[in-house]
């Protein structure tokens, strides 16, 4: 079955959708993602929609339940990229997604993420070579 | 009614005279068309009236052997609503032809009243519908011209000015509805991909009113540019729009709001690291610099 990758780097998670997404693609993301939080202790969770051309309000309630769910698991998620037109579909579908961070690109995602996590980072001791995978 | 058609085609140059100086004594504009030209337009519809093909009738304007009359009529009605003729001097060019065209058929016809009158009244009524399709045509022209400076105006009105590294501003001018919004809103978004801006500025200054919907259309640009992941600010708010925007309702709580483009841009620059400074006095005056931190 079609699976969105999902990388680790350190302590944050990258996901980087390169493909339409379509329902059931999104759920399955948001299964695995949680899971995956969970399991590897995540801080910081970063998708790339950069890609992602369509969005409907489905995937964008996702999104933002992605979102939730992560901060729920103590992560904080940045949705870095988001195309012009797809971010004026979803002002129109009255989707201003209020409970999640954005950049611009990849490179400023990390570096809120970084700046953000880092006091957690040292208070924890957490030295990035875990392999509980 | 041919009879009054073969009449126009015999007197065809004395018409034109006469058509001619009534022109020149009741509504001749000396300042938007010279003689020779009034004169070479007048003979052009005199010899297009008098061309049409046999069996076209007056009384049936929409025959196609009208069509090079009526194109003639509406290029030379579109031609003087651009030297600045009113419609109604337009359509008086057309109308004035009454008159000769009467006395023609008079001279011809002038023994029998009946046949006179349903002359003149076929005559007159063909008249005012040419002067009638000449104003369309004006009109027409008219609103080609409104509309396409409706359109240029959409695409000079938004232009999307990088201030700075990371800082995009966008002076909107006029006022803002859901079309031009539209224009505002995907110029904007489009230069903050292209240019890679954190920052946006949208100065209000030369936007005359704000009402609830332009308020909506703004705060749906900035949610745009938030999930973006750019940040907005809203500057040349003027003392009346802050009240209006007060007595509306509007929340803009979640907006950053200055008064002046000079302190958004200054904000700008101190959430993307970097102070305006001014630099130490060494003699003459020296402008102040943004310097990087």
């Amino acid at each position: 079955m079609e699976r969105i990758p999902i990388l680790r780097m350190g302590n944050f998670l990258l996901v980087t959708i390169q493909v339409d997404m379509h329902d059931k693609l999104a759920l399955t993301l948001q299964d695995d993602l949680t899971a995956k939080i969970a399991d590897v202790g995540a801080k910081g969770v970063l998708i790339d929609i950069s890609s992602l051309e369509i969005v409907d309000s489905f995937i964008g309630r996702t999104l933002a339940n992605i979102a939730s769910m992560a901060k729920v698991l103590d992560a904080e998620t940045v949705v870095v990229g988001m195309q012009p037109a797809v971010a004026i579909t979803l002002v129109e579908l009255g989707m201003s997604l209020p409970g999640i961070r954005t950049a611009l690109n990849v490179e400023s995602g990390m570096n809120y993420l970084q700046d953000t996590v880092v006091a957690y980072e040292s208070s924890e001791g957490y030295d990035g070579d875990s392999d509980q995978n | 009614m041919a009879n009054a058609l073969d009449v126009v085609r015999k007197n065809q140059e004395g018409l034109l005279n006469e058509w001619l100086n009534g022109i020149k004594t009741n509504l001749r504009r000396r300042d938007l068309i010279d003689e020779r030209e009034l004169k070479s337009q007048s003979a052009e519809v005199l010899s297009a009236l008098a061309s049409a093909p046999a069996g076209t009738s007056l009384e049936d304007f929409k025959s196609s052997g009208w069509q090079p009359l009526k194109e003639l009529l509406a290029s030379l009605s579109a031609s003087r609503a651009v030297q600045g003729f009113t419609p109604s001097e337009t359509a008086l060019f057309v109308l004035s032809l009454k008159s000769p065209l009467f006395k023609l058929i008079r001279e011809q016809k002038g023994n029998s009243a009946d046949q006179l009158y349903a002359e003149i009244v076929a005559v007159d009524d063909f008249v005012d519908k040419l002067a009638l399709h000449t104003t369309d045509s004006y009109i027409h022209g008219r609103d080609q011209v409104i509309s396409r400076q409706q359109e240029e105006m959409l695409e000079l009105s938004t232009p999307v000015v990088t201030l700075w590294d990371g800082i995009v501003a966008l002076p909107l001018i006029g006022t803002l509805d859901s079309a031009r919004t539209q224009v505002v809103m995907e110029s904007l978004l489009q230069a903050i991909v292209q240019t890679n801006s954190r920052f946006a500025i949208i100065d209000i200054t030369g936007v005359p009113t704000v009402d609830t919907l332009v308020a909506q259309h703004l705060l749906k640009t900035i949610t745009a540019a938030r999930l973006m992941g750019a940040e907005c600010i809203i500057s040349g708010i003027r003392p009346q729009i802050a009240q209006t925007i007060v007595h509306l309702g509007i929340n803009l709580q979640d907006v950053i709001t200055k008064a002046k483009l000079a302190d958004a841009f200054k904000l700008a620059l101190e959430r993307s690291g970097r102070t305006v400074t001014r630099v130490a006095k060494t003699g003459g005056p020296t402008p102040s610099t943004a310097r990087e931190q």
